[in-house]
């Protein structure tokens, strides 16, 4: 597989989000603003990156039984390390995401990358399949986070679009928009658009 | 097979070695700048509840203005022997041997445990006369523990500022504590009316703008009723007897002088 393909592919022909349904949790979770949502996105994108790298170069000495510990333990020493760098470079955020940061250990996307891909393929394009699954990942956050940060609080990225009522501006703020189950609205009508552009995406009828 | 075995195990150990030593060296060398960021996160609390914090404020020349003490709650004097300085007041609370249970008839605000020791900033002038007490309090939401800061005046009454600082209350509901025009209300407001009872609560709905009580009441929270009676009980029970009200009453008679 070539790497564009690797990189590009997940993002709109085989999103782990819309297509493989994996990782709508914290989706759900660190939505609420831009901001987090960008620095979660750098997370994860680095953290399924390495992981598979990293399960890549040792892929040919993984004992089968152990295997998924193995992986698992790689991930969470990835996730940790990603951890201390925020608290240490980025700590107001690292205060509104904090437990959700932990979850990315539990993310279904970075397990079943290293699984499903860094088991049977070469590092480097382990690596880039880490990047380019992070990229679809990051698409939907960023699609689900800027709506519900436009309509709950009337900002992007924390500049004021819409005057709020409570601030004297025009707009009353949608409270939904700010709950964690507005984003499965927001999934719902992204995995309808992606699946009415490319029918092959939905699954057959049983 | 008994090769196989080997192998895991040699595999496991070296995994858990490398990751170990990784993780380890990343948590110790980033350690000062981690301590150093929540202790800057603490100060920033403390200047905003006393509305010190402006976007351009430097943090710790400000700060440095403020004096620490340690008050012990249960008779109103000042503990010498600890370092107020490196004491957690929301830590402690979690601490057996630095908390006490609350007697269920005290109580009022449904707290349970509160520390032994409170610990009260103390923001001087340039003659170094007490200008704003800043006070750590907590109360119960609906779905977590608030901790925040109350500032009172040089009178130990009015309200200078008032804030919570870490709340897990439902965005847009209780969440709205947070809102800044909502916080701006306290301003101004008394916390002990004329027969020295703590009478400052939130109101039902919108805050009378005038009247006898007008003093004591802020806008309710639409839609977060839970929230809004946890504030007012643990506003009561941080400022009665049980909480820091022997201590108000010291410094007010100048039994205690900071």
């Amino acid at each position: 597989m070539k790497i564009k393909e690797l990189v590009f592919d997940p993002i709109l022909k085989n999103n782990p989000i819309a297509l493989q349904i994996l990782g709508v949790c914290s989706a759900l979770a660190v939505t609420v603003q831009l901001k987090n949502v960008i620095v979660m996105c750098a997370a994860v994108t680095l953290v399924i990156a390495l992981a598979n790298m990293s399960v890549s170069i040792i892929r040919n000495h993984i004992p089968g039984s152990i295997r998924i510990i193995v992986q698992m333990t790689i991930i969470a020493s990835l996730v940790i390390i990603a951890e201390q760098f925020l608290k240490a470079f980025l700590f107001d955020q690292w205060k509104t995401m904090a437990v959700y940061v932990g979850l990315i250990i539990t993310n279904c996307i970075v397990m079943g990358r290293t699984e499903a891909f860094a088991l049977k393929n070469t590092p480097i394009a382990s690596f880039f399949d880490g990047i380019g699954n992070g990229l679809g990942y990051s698409f939907i956050l960023i699609f689900v986070g800027f709506f519900r940060e436009l309509f709950g609080s009337g900002k992007v990225f924390g500049y004021t679009v819409f005057e709020l009522t409570k601030d004297g501006g025009w707009y009353q703020a949608n409270g939904l928009a700010l709950l964690p189950p507005s984003a499965f609205f927001l999934i719902g009508l992204i995995i309808w658009i992606l699946r009415t552009k490319d029918p092959s995406q939905v699954e057959p009828q049983a | 097979m008994g090769n196989n075995v080997g192998k895991t195990v040699f595999v496991a150990f070296a995994l858990c070695l490398v990751c170990s030593v990784l993780v380890s060296t990343t948590a110790v060398s980033l350690k000062d700048k981690q301590a150093q960021n929540a202790a800057l996160d603490m100060k920033k609390n403390v200047l905003s509840a006393a509305g010190l914090l402006n976007k351009d404020t430097d943090v710790n020349e400000v700060f440095s203005k403020f004096s620490t003490v340690l008050v012990n709650l249960e008779t109103g004097e000042i503990v010498e022997d600890m370092d107020s300085a490196t004491y957690d007041q929301k830590e402690a609370q979690k601490k057996p041997d630095l908390s006490i249970a609350i007697p269920a008839d005290a109580d009022l605000a449904g707290l349970s445990r509160r520390a032994k020791f409170g610990k009260v900033f103390v923001y001087k002038d340039e003659q170094d006369q007490p200008q704003i007490y800043i006070f750590h309090i907590t109360s119960k939401g609906l779905w977590s523990t608030m901790y925040g800061f109350m500032a009172l005046g040089s009178d130990l009454n009015t309200v200078k500022g008032f804030g919570y600082y870490a709340q897990g209350e439902t965005p847009g509901l209780g969440g709205e504590v947070d809102n800044p025009k909502w916080k701006g209300q306290w301003i101004g407001k008394s916390v002990y009316n004329e027969e020295e009872v703590v009478a400052l609560k939130l109101s039902k709905a919108e805050a009378p703008k005038e009247g006898a009580v007008a003093e004591y009441r802020v806008d309710g929270l639409s839609g977060a009723t839970i929230t809004a009676n946890g504030i007012s009980s643990s506003i009561k029970y941080w400022f009665s007897n049980h909480g820091y009200g022997k201590f108000i009453d010291m410094v007010q008679a100048g039994e205690v002088t900071i």
